[in-house]
């Protein structure tokens, strides 16, 4: 196990930030720390990072105990939402600032950077100032700059939340095959579900100071532990008792056992997928979702009488009784 | 933050070309002949007596100009003057940074107070100032400390009246610093010293050098806060301000408009200084 | 995440290093400034209010507040006019020499005072001056008169309020003002409704800051004033003439109420700084 996180609780003042969280992240993985704002998985980071202290509980990394260590003691390479650039260094003197602590010689320094803005395809920036970069290209650098180091591991904190929507999904993609060529552990924070699902080995979904399930993203997906992970995964819509998602829905132009019977009420065309909103005879709304090829087979437009029943094999959650 | 300073200083304004307006008019009648008044008014009350000592200076021909600045009670003045500038800017590099460190960084009782404390060298008459240095460092010390009439006493009245230079112009670039910044150097190798010198000095040194700048401008053109304290010995505690004034006295304008020209060069120096680092600061964004 | 982050372990200086900077900084500062103004005060005060303020009912004494005072009213005014004509002009409208002009505006906060003052002799002295003569022969003396002490003050001042204006004038915009001509409003109006209310604050802080230092003025009065006891000596000339004299209670109660002026205006603005940042 590369990072062994163990009954840490962590408060800031009355907010409880962390509440007996433990975790083990194995090396050379692509971790995401999945969740809302505010859950307390930017903490998490921070504790592993030494950047925070825990009021209690250890952090281990490497087998190494950590928890007391300061942050330039436990060589881990920290990546921050907003880049956290040397404004008064170049693009190479940043990425160098880790080895010429270390008193690296002067050939290997050049060589490492070198290499290391080639891996981020920076190198013809080399001697720019980083107010001179894109936010994609920070963000590359300061990548960089942690990677310089060797970490043990490598915490990204939102590395993408404050880029625009293509740069962020370009970065996404190559992070991921960054990551396939480096193999360094690596742990990253992230609200966005879908750049979980995409990027990461494995997914750790904190809410609220807790954590609510740890797993490959299919497992989390397909089998969410509970109505938080499956709400905060995708979309969800509720079905007779169940919270089911509205693609995992059959549409039956006829009843069947089990199936809930209702009225189209509103069909919206998005592309290739088609939702509908049926009102339902216990006077529930249920979206769903089907394929063009679908609603065109049955013939779905508003006011049609259809049957609902939840797809065979699908996830769903029991709604707990208010 | 209560901040006579940052405005009582003669700082530059962040940025000169922002004074240029979005969407700016051009002038109408009436807007025309405002700015006429303006700019006469300006240039009665200011620029013409400025042009004027400049002119009277050179009146004086260079060979007359050298030699009131070289005649030994003038030159021990601007000698005294400059060092001791030097010498108070030097202190101000270096307590105004560490206060300004302390009043963003650090939390305790008394820190607002300690805030406004700063400020009231800027607020204080500067006879007064004199005299309130006077009463802790004169004959009735209660710390048996008598400075009067030595060149400490320069040295302190210059520490009164420029400390909050460096303080407030440090204390906003500290308090915009992301302290992210900090924790990548951290999280790099880097000890809380080499994150100092290598991380936040660098960052610090354009508006250090914008405070010591006007540090130094105040401390070669102070005058008030002298008058009780130094006792104006000639070649000894004489500074360029109190020499000017005495040329005035015996009736030497001439002479005093060359030491005066002196004064007024490094001072609009001062500006354009200032005006030069604060865009490359800009540029650094 | 925001909250967490304003108090990290990381971001404070540990115990020792703190604890150390803050005793150097709060002892440089006490000894420098606090100790020794509050000695002044308790210095003021140790004969008792009664003898403070029969010291301050001198004749001549109370004629050099008095003349601060019609001063410090002239100074503030004039500069208040030119400050907020002069902001305007800068900020709404475009004119051949702007850049110039609003650098130069700049300019009398580093001149030293004993600069001002010689220059002011230069230009306006009845015997040799630039217009001084023609001026007097008009029957206008300035120097060693009030209108002289008036000038040195608005100069060393000058730049205070236009330096509080032309910032919030320029973040303010001029949207609101369209709009109120739009609405039918003429430009008096819309100065009064709309640009005014809107600078309001940057307007009362450049006046402390105008007023404060009008009180304090010394260097340049001292020059242009002539120094006339119970005529043009004005309350920082009376602390210099009282204490040299070894009248040094009453240099004591004049600077202590100075320096309580001071003080007030220091309080005003540390009142209203967080007003204005708040907008």
């Amino acid at each position: 196990m590369s990072i062994n996180v163990s009954g840490v609780t962590k408060r800031f003042g009355d907010f409880v930030a962390l509440d007996d969280v433990s975790v083990d992240l194995p090396t050379g993985q692509l971790t995401a720390l999945l969740g809302p704002s505010g859950g307390g998985k930017s903490t998490l980071l921070r504790i592993i990072a030494g950047l925070e202290s825990a009021d209690s509980g250890t952090v281990t990394i490497e087998g190494t105990e950590a928890t007391h260590l300061p942050p330039q003691k436990r060589n881990v390479g920290f990546v921050f939402q907003h880049y956290a650039a040397f404004k008064h260094m170049s693009v190479a003197k940043n990425v160098a600032f880790g080895l010429e602590i270390r008193h690296r010689s002067k050939e290997e320094v050049k060589k490492r950077v070198g290499d290391l803005l080639d891996l981020v395809h920076l190198s013809q920036f080399a001697d720019r100032l980083p107010s001179q970069l894109s936010g994609g290209q920070r963000q590359r650098m300061a990548l960089a700059r942690a990677l310089a180091v060797e970490p043990s591991v490598l915490l990204l904190d939102e590395p993408f939340g404050a880029l625009d929507a293509k740069v962020r999904k370009e970065l996404r993609d190559w992070l991921r095959r960054l990551h396939d060529e480096v193999h360094v552990t690596s742990v990253f924070v992230t609200h966005d579900q879908e750049e979980a699902l995409e990027v990461a080995d494995e997914i750790v979904v904190i809410n609220d100071g807790r954590i609510e399930q740890i797993g490959a993203p299919d497992d989390l997906y397909d089998s969410p532990a509970s109505d938080f992970v499956m709400t905060f995964l995708g979309p969800t819509t509720r079905l007779g008792g169940v919270l089911v998602r509205p693609h995992d829905i059959d549409v039956l132009t006829h009843t069947v056992p089990g199936a809930v019977a209702g009225r189209i009420e509103r069909q919206l065309r998005v592309g290739f997928e088609v939702r509908l909103t049926v009102a339902t005879e216990d006077a529930q709304q249920v979206e769903v979702t089907v394929t063009r090829a679908t609603q065109r087979q049955l013939d779905l437009h508003e006011g049609v009488e259809v049957w609902l029943t939840p797809t065979t094999g699908v996830p769903r959650a029991e709604i707990a009784a208010v | 933050m209560a901040v006579i300073a940052s405005a009582a200083s003669p700082a530059p304004p962040a940025n000169p070309r922002g004074r240029r307006a979005r969407g700016a008019r051009s002038l109408g009648a009436g807007s025309t002949l405002s700015l006429g008044i303006s700019v006469l008014w300006f240039s009665l009350l200011v620029l013409i007596p400025l042009v004027a000592v400049l002119v009277s200076a050179a009146g004086l021909g260079p060979a007359g100009f050298w030699k009131v600045l070289s005649s030994p009670q003038t030159a021990a003045a601007i000698r005294l003057t400059v060092e001791q500038s030097v010498l108070v800017t030097l202190l101000n590099v270096v307590m105004g940074t560490t206060l300004a460190w302390v009043l963003v960084r650090d939390r305790f009782f008394g820190k607002r107070a300690l805030d406004v404390v700063i400020d009231v060298p800027f607020a204080l008459p500067t006879i007064v100032a004199g005299l309130v240095l006077l009463s802790l460092y004169g004959p009735r010390s209660p710390l048996g400390i008598n400075a009067v009439n030595t060149r400490y006493a320069v040295f302190l009245a210059l520490a009164f009246v420029t400390l909050p230079f460096v303080v407030r112009t440090v204390q906003p670039v500290l308090e915009t610093l992301e302290r992210d910044v900090e924790e990548a150097a951290a999280s790099l190798g880097a000890g809380r010293l080499t994150t100092f010198r290598r991380v936040i000095l660098p960052s610090l040194v354009p508006a250090i050098s914008a405070g010591a700048a006007l540090s130094f401008a105040r401390g070669i053109s102070e005058y008030g806060s002298l008058v009780l304290l130094s006792g104006n010995l000639p070649g000894r505690t004489e500074v360029a301000s109190v020499r000017v004034l005495t040329y005035i006295e015996n009736g030497h304008k001439d002479q005093a408009s060359a030491v005066a020209a002196v004064l007024l060069v490094v001072a609009l120096l001062v500006i354009v200084v200032l005006d030069v680092v604060q865009r490359r600061l800009a540029r650094r964004g | 995440m925001a909250e967490a982050t304003s108090t990290t372990a990381y971001a404070r200086d540990p115990k020792p290093v703190r604890w150390g900077l803050r005793i150097l900084v709060v002892g440089y500062v006490f000894l420098l400034v606090a100790w020794p103004t509050y000695l002044v005060f308790e210095n003021a005060l140790k004969p008792g209010v009664g003898k403070m303020l029969s010291g301050l009912g001198d004749p001549e004494v109370s004629h050099a507040l008095a003349l601060t005072v019609t001063i410090t009213i002239w100074a503030v005014v004039i500069n208040l006019a030119f400050g907020l004509t002069v902001s305007l002009l800068l900020v709404r409208y475009d004119f051949p020499g702007k850049r110039v002009l609003s650098a130069l505006l700049d300019v009398p906060l580093s001149v030293s005072p004993v600069v001002v003052g010689l220059a002011l002799v230069l230009v306006y002295n009845g015997q040799d001056g630039w217009f001084g003569p023609w001026l007097e022969k008009a029957g206008y003396q300035v120097i060693f008169s009030t209108p002289g002490i008036v000038m040195a003050t608005v100069f060393v001042a000058l730049p205070l309020v236009i330096r509080e204006i032309v910032p919030v004038l320029e973040e303010i915009g001029d949207d609101q003002e369209q709009a109120a001509r739009s609405l039918g409003a003429n430009g008096y109006q819309t100065f009064w409704r709309i640009t005014l209310p809107g600078i309001k604050w940057a307007v009362v802080y450049g006046v402390v800051l105008a007023l404060a230092r009008s009180l304090g003025e010394f260097g340049a009065v001292k020059i242009v004033s002539g120094n006339i006891v119970g005529q043009s000596q004005t309350a920082t000339l009376s602390v210099e003439e009282t204490y040299q004299n070894f009248q040094q209670q009453t240099a004591y109660a004049e600077s202590a109420l100075l320096a309580l002026a001071a003080m007030v205006c220091l309080v005003i603005v540390a009142v209203i700084r967080p007003k204005e940042h708040k907008k």
